[in-house]
């Protein structure tokens, strides 16, 4: 029998579409699943930083600095954000078009009356039900890298105010965690103080691709300083294809895969093998956007390693794998999910029912919407409802329950 | 229940439509001489599989001392390559490219003169 019901065209998704229409299924999984009833706090996901960098270069402090930046923007058509060392033209995230959401957004934000960066993290938030953001920037994870130490401290002290001062107050649901200079600890310090308090500031992050060693003596009136003000402290990881380690790898599948866990994992092996957690038993340190199965290995190995040469970290009380789980803290995303008896180790391994806090990292090629979380077979309802909210409410110093719309 | 869902040249000429019918999604792609129709649901995440570009499949040839040249086209095979995050499925099989166990949804698809109908 032929019927005639009202068919509706869907268009082909593009870079011009809306946001709301990229994620329409997360919205109607978010409907079915009864989201509404659900804290859920994305600690993860992007803001490209530097479409708006022309803005940002105006909060910079050295005046010497802020006049090159502004003029270089004023005079430059096409060029890359001043000052920036990512590597503008090796963007290959949308795997060649294929991906478009990475490419560009275009979306229309005509008639809104804030910032787009603001219009674009409400309508993601909308469409996965998600109450709480932490915006994090994209570029910027390189400035690590960056050749010379005083810009990365004054871009990163620009972006900060930038965020801080104009961009989160236009929406109370964003948050932050403040960009540390970290490669010049005096000036980290200095950055953590005078944000500790600001609105919106619920913890500090250091983007992990950097050759700095954690442990080292500069960065512990640092931790001091964090763990008095108990806001945790973000490991953000990202990729860096100059790595000499990663110089053979011809491709960003293989580089992306080992890059984004790599820098974490050194960074995780100083933290927990230089006593870190015994120095400051109340700092809280969260490792972003590495996923999660390196986490089982590296506690496997630092246990198996540490019990052989105990004399070169005898800071240690406990076997690494108890610090890893009861002293840190883990983003989701992109959370391997190929073979689930392995996942549910992992998870009983990190202790994810209070360790765990679900990220998104959209809009990048590899997001997880909250479903991720909540289709998991082998994780009870509430351990689900801690995972996407209320670990990191508790964290954080949040409200358990969900902001008033 | 079979429903009308639009003309094959429209969709020769478009290389593939989607459309929804109440609840449900469908995708319907000019393969050959012929039209198929594949769910617009992805069977990694969910996503609108079929609202993603069309792509040829991508190969990577050896000589005979099984040296590699690089990339190229196959020009028969075309995947429709899902928008959330790049899973590729080819049209004719709706298997993924690189794990053929999953797989789309297939939409059984009749075309009676130009006029195209879906059973759902
Ligand atoms: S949902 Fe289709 S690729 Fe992930």
């Amino acid at each position: 029998m032929t019927e005639q019901r009202i068919t509706r065209p869907l268009e082909k998704i593009t870079v011009r579409t809306d946001t709301r229409d990229i994620l329409a299924h997360a919205k109607r999984d978010a409907v079915r699943r009864k989201f509404d009833d659900w804290l859920i706090f994305d600690m993860d996901s992007h803001h490209q930083e530097s479409v708006s960098w022309n803005e940002i270069v105006q909060f910079i402090e050295d005046p010497v600095v802020r006049e090159q930046a502004m003029n270089y923007h004023n005079e430059r058509v096409g060029a890359p954000p001043y000052g920036l060392n990512a590597n503008f033209g090796m963007r290959y995230q949308d795997v060649g078009g294929r991906i478009l959401h990475q490419a560009d957004r275009r979306e229309d934000v005509s008639g809104e009356t804030v910032h787009r960066d603001v219009v674009l993290a409400r309508r993601a938030m909308e469409a996965m039900s998600v109450d709480y953001t932490i915006l994090f920037p994209v570029s910027m994870l390189l400035l690590g890298t960056h050749p010379q130490a005083h810009m990365e401290v004054q871009l990163g002290d620009a972006y900060n105010r930038w965020l801080t001062e104009y961009l989160i107050p236009q929406d109370s649901r964003l948050k932050t965690l403040i960009y540390l200079p970290f490669n010049s600890p005096d000036a980290a310090y200095r950055t953590a103080e005078k944000f500790a308090d600001k609105p919106g500031v619920i913890g500090f992050c250091v983007t992990s691709i950097r050759h700095a060693g954690v442990h080292e003596n500069a960065y512990m009136p640092l931790y001091r300083l964090i763990e008095e003000t108990g806001k945790p402290i973000a490991f953000h990881a990202a990729y860096h294809w100059t790595d000499p380690s990663l110089k053979t790898i011809p491709t960003f599948l293989g580089m992306h895969s080992l890059s984004f866990v790599w820098c974490n994992m050194v960074h995780m092996t100083n933290w927990i093998l230089q006593g870190i957690p015994e120095r400051f038993p109340a700092l809280k340190s969260i490792w972003v956007e590495s996923g999660l199965a390196w986490i089982p290995f590296l506690m496997q190995r630092l246990d198996d390693q540490y019990m052989m040469r105990q004399s070169e970290a005898p800071l240690l009380k406990r076997m690494p794998s108890d610090y890893m789980r009861e002293n840190c803290w883990y983003s989701s995303q992109p959370m391997e999910r190929g073979n689930l008896e392995a996942l549910e180790l992992t998870m009983k391994m990190i202790n994810a029912e209070t360790q765990l806090l679900y990220s998104s990292d959209w809009p990048h090629f590899d997001f997880d919407t909250p479903g991720s979380i909540f289709n998991l077979p082998f994780v009870s309802e509430q351990a689900k409802r801690n995972i996407l909210g209320l670990n990191a409410a508790r964290l954080f110093g949040l409200p358990e329950t969900r902001p008033e719309p | 229940m079979k429903v009308h869902v639009g003309q094959a040249d429209e969709i020769r000429a478009e290389g593939h439509i989607v459309v929804a019918i109440g609840e449900k999604e469908v995708g319907l792609f000019a393969v050959g001489d012929g039209i198929v129709g594949w769910m617009n649901i992805c069977p990694h995440q969910g996503g609108p599989v079929c609202q993603g570009r069309l792509f040829r499949r991508v190969v990577e040839p050896l000589d005979a001392e099984r040296r590699s040249f690089g990339r190229q086209f196959d020009e028969t095979d075309r995947h429709i390559v899902c928008p959330w995050h790049g899973l590729e499925f080819d049209l004719r099989t709706g298997r993924n490219a690189a794990n053929g166990e999953l797989r789309l949804r297939g939409v059984p698809v009749t075309v009676e003169g130009e006029d195209v109908y879906v059973e759902v």
